[in-house]
């Protein structure tokens, strides 16, 4: 387990903005990691740290074992970078700037390039001012998929796709997976991370509010169940960790933290049960949970950060 | 009249973005134009000093060439604001082109008339909107101006007249915007249609005048800022010329709307083409991507500087038989002829030559920061490159394009000035007086480089400095500037070829100012965010 890139207690500010705030993030060798917050809670300015575009104010970037800043031009060879918002020159046809690209980074597979153009469905005979937003992200797509590198920084890329480029862009980052490829995917749809992520990490005003597994991070919330039971529901509010008790005749539907999941199935296995269905939380209830109170001070940020 | 739904909003969108803009543009040219006349009162008080002054610059055809005729040699307005009126109808003109352009066709290009579009705005709302605030704002720049005017000692006929005769040419350019605007795609091309129709202008009237004897006088009629001239402010004005722009700028405004009921929202009159699938293999460097985005721009600028020298070098032979007075002949002749006229109206021409290269390579430089703020820069700079091998790939367009179009005005001008003498030495002559300006206009591509390395939001310094240069060059001496302050201007510094003495010490530290600018604005930018 080698690190890939970490950002260690870093600060950014734009004038009286925080756009981070003493952020840690941590990508390890061969993860696809999530990085998850809501528009403008630092993402883009995480990774464009990472890039080398902004200087940290205050803390640590490390990018594949060099220096962000200083190492640009041997670091850059060995990552490919999808921006969030895809601007192309008017004139310049897609398939142009998927080369110029690619050679800038130092080259690219040309069998890979011509499979990504049949799999996205792109034509790159189209003049850049004549694609749509969909299709100006699919250029810039293609030409850091088509490249033979390490580590993938990949800033909302799926904006603007159909559900049909999506569901390949999916594939596409699974297979490079298994190639032992590094990715950092930033997002603000839960889905998508939830579909692709070894680990996330949720930032909020720019600061790291939760890391870890899906499954780590489910263990903190709270799985939802609905059951109907043969004896008398009485007595289950009691129980330890148990929320949110709506009782309708023999119906009952609560939630209940994980850790206390035991005995709540035995307290109602007691009762009997009819009908059981149980709710893993969604990646959106964790979301919810951690922007709830904090919205307000998030948002207004937000806008500034990014630009 | 749904077509026009929602103009006044737009209008007064316009107005909100046009708050610093307008009012510091109106400004400058209140100011130079009250000054410029309180000065010249101080200057020449009698009549006689007057008429003096005026001969002398009737019977200077490079003088007649660049700023017309003095009509009135005994009237204290014709001659205080005898250059004023071509020199200031030049910006007027530029104002009117840039914000008919900038309300229209950059709003679309930008996507915003999309977002606008989508509610309840008529499909020519965007055009009269900015046709609107740029009548406006010409009109009160005449009227102020003329307000100035009277306010520093002349008389009202001839203030409102030359106050008119500006917004006249204004408002004409600015219908030529409105056109360009409609036949491009892009609002950069569209000014720089606009610039070139100015630059058409400016050439027909400064034939026309130089040519007054010789049957092309007529030309001058041609142009809108011929028609300014002719308004003949303070000189028995003649009201009834200020119809011709007004009715030009009505045709052409008529075309404009035709144009824009023909085409669809985002697009020009030529549907784009397809493009090739795969960049060609030159395509791998940033210096190729910059070459490949201004490639255009450089073949049209260089166009424009080889007519224009061809036709001013054509005329430059026949300047000395302009000098219908005598007594100027032979003061002329004693001061070593007319062929000194010849190269003076030569130099002349070339130090104009000099300053629109140097507005070509402002405009090259300012790549820099339109790629950056577009964030097309972004993956570029995301590429195995550093910072300043990409700056300086737009950096090297802008240094080369600026020696390729001064070769362009120095060939033009002096093949053609050979073939009218039958001396084919003059062709390299001519060309050694449009080189020598090199090293001054790469002074100001260094000026908006310095800017892009530390305040990039500033970085339209780089315009602010040419036309503060130019304007000192033009009024310093009129106002008896201090000659340190004249000195700022690195054209002052350049020698006058062909005629005068190579002088290689400045060129050389021209150069270097212009490296070291380069230098440090790069060197800064290593440091700062992009973004």
């Amino acid at each position: 387990m080698t690190e890939a890139l970490a950002l260690e207690k870093l600060s950014k500010s734009f004038g009286s903005t925080r756009a981070l705030d003493a952020f840690d993030l941590s990508v390890t060798t061969g993860e696809v990691h999530g990085f998850l917050g809501p528009n403008g809670a630092g993402k883009t300015t995480a990774i464009r740290v990472l890039l080398g575009l902004l200087r940290a104010d205050s803390g640590v970037p490390r990018l594949l074992g060099g220096d962000p800043w200083r190492d640009v031009v041997a670091l850059h060879r060995r990552l490919a970078y999808v921006p969030g918002d895809v601007t192309l020159w008017p004139a310049l046809s897609g398939g142009e700037v998927i080369d110029l690209l690619g050679r800038l980074r130092g080259g690219l597979d040309a069998t890979r390039r011509a499979d990504l153009l049949e799999r996205f469905e792109l034509d790159p005979t189209k003049k850049g001012r004549a694609y749509s937003k969909g299709n100006r992200q699919k250029v810039a797509l293609i030409a850091a998929l088509a490249s033979d590198v390490e580590l993938y920084l990949l800033d909302e890329p799926t904006s603007g796709l159909d559900p049909i480029m999506e569901a390949e862009f999916r594939k596409c980052v699974n297979e490079m997976r298994g190639e032992g490829r590094t990715v950092l995917l930033s997002s603000h749809i839960l889905a998508e991370l939830e579909a692709l992520c070894d680990r996330v990490t949720i930032i909020r005003s720019g600061r790291a509010v939760e890391t870890g597994t899906l499954t780590e991070l489910r263990h903190l919330t709270r799985t939802t169940i609905a059951a109907e039971l043969a004896g008398d529901a009485r007595g289950l509010d009691a129980l330890r960790g148990v929320h949110d008790l709506r009782v309708d005749g023999p119906r009952v539907h609560f939630e209940v933290d994980n850790d206390a999941m035991d005995e709540t199935l035995r307290a109602l296995a007691e009762r009997g049960v009819r009908s059981l269905t149980s709710q893993p939380p969604t990646l959106e209830e964790l979301f919810l949970r951690h922007y709830e109170g904090g919205a307000s001070g998030g948002r207004g940020e937000g806008a500034a950060a990014r630009s | 009249m749904s077509a026009l739904a929602g103009t006044w909003s737009l209008v007064r969108l316009a107005l909100r973005r046009d708050r610093v803009l307008a009012p510091l543009w109106i400004a400058v040219f209140v100011v130079m134009a009250a000054f410029s006349a309180a000065a010249t009162v101080d200057l020449y008080p009698t009549v006689a000093s007057r008429v003096k002054v005026a001969d002398a610059a009737n019977g200077t055809p490079s003088l007649v060439a660049l700023y017309g005729r003095i009509y009135a040699p005994e009237s204290l307005g014709a001659v205080a604001m005898w250059k004023m009126a071509v020199t200031g109808a030049l910006l007027v003109a530029v104002l009117g082109i840039v914000i008919a352009v900038r309300h229209t066709r950059a709003e679309e290009e930008a996507g915003r008339l999309e977002l606008v579009g989508a509610a309840a705005v008529g499909r020519f709302a965007a055009l009269t909107a900015g046709l609107i605030v740029a009548v406006a704002t010409n009109l009160a720049l005449g009227v102020l101006a003329a307000a100035g005017l009277v306010a520093a000692g002349l008389p009202a006929a001839g203030s409102i007249a030359f106050g008119l005769s500006w917004a006249g040419v204004g408002i004409a350019f600015a219908a030529v915007g409105a056109v360009a605007a409609q036949v491009t795609r892009s609002a950069r091309a569209a000014t720089g249609m606009g610039v070139t129709a100015l630059g058409v202008a400016f050439l027909l009237r400064a034939v026309g005048d130089s040519s007054a004897g010789a049957g092309l006088g007529k030309l001058s009629w041609l142009s809108p800022i011929g028609w300014g001239q002719r308004v003949q402010a303070f000189a028995g004005e003649r009201w009834w010329v200020l119809a011709l722009p007004a009715a030009f700028a009505v045709a052409l405004t008529a075309v404009a709307y035709l144009l824009a009921a023909r085409r669809d929202l985002g697009s020009g009159l030529v549907p784009d083409r397809a493009g090739p699938p795969v960049g060609a293999p030159g395509l791998r460097s940033p210096l190729a991507l910059a070459w490949r985005l201004q490639r255009g721009a450089l073949l049209a600028w260089s166009t424009g500087f080889l007519v224009l020298g061809v036709v001013l070098g054509s005329i430059a032979a026949n300047v000395g038989s302009l000098l219908d007075d005598p007594n100027v002949r032979e003061m002329v002749t004693r001061l070593g002829g007319e062929k000194v006229l010849t190269d003076a109206f030569l130099a002349a021409e070339m130090s104009i030559f000099g300053f629109v290269a140097a507005a070509y390579g402002v405009q090259a430089a300012l790549r820099l920061r339109s790629e950056e703020a577009t964030t097309r820069a972004e993956p570029l700079l995301a590429a195995a490159l550093t910072r300043v091998r990409w700056a300086a790939s737009h950096v090297i367009v802008a240094l080369a394009g600026t020696t390729v179009v001064l070769v362009a005005a120095g060939l033009g001008a002096g093949v053609a000035h050979a073939v009218q003498t039958g001396d084919a030495g003059q062709v390299g002559r001519v060309l050694a007086g449009a080189l020598v300006q090199v090293p001054a206009a790469w002074v100001l591509t260094g000026i908006v480089v310095l800017a892009f390395g530390f305040a990039p939001r500033l970085v339209t310094v780089g315009w602010a400095s040419l036309v503060a240069f130019f304007l000192l060059g033009e009024l310093g001496p009129l106002f008896e500037l201090d000659p340190r302050l004249l000195d700022l201007s690195p054209f002052v510094h350049v020698p006058k070829l062909p005629g005068a003495a190579l002088a290689a010490g400045p060129l050389l530290w021209l150069t270097a100012v212009a490296a070291g600018l380069i230098a440090v604005g790069l060197a800064g930018f290593r440091r700062r965010d992009v973004g």
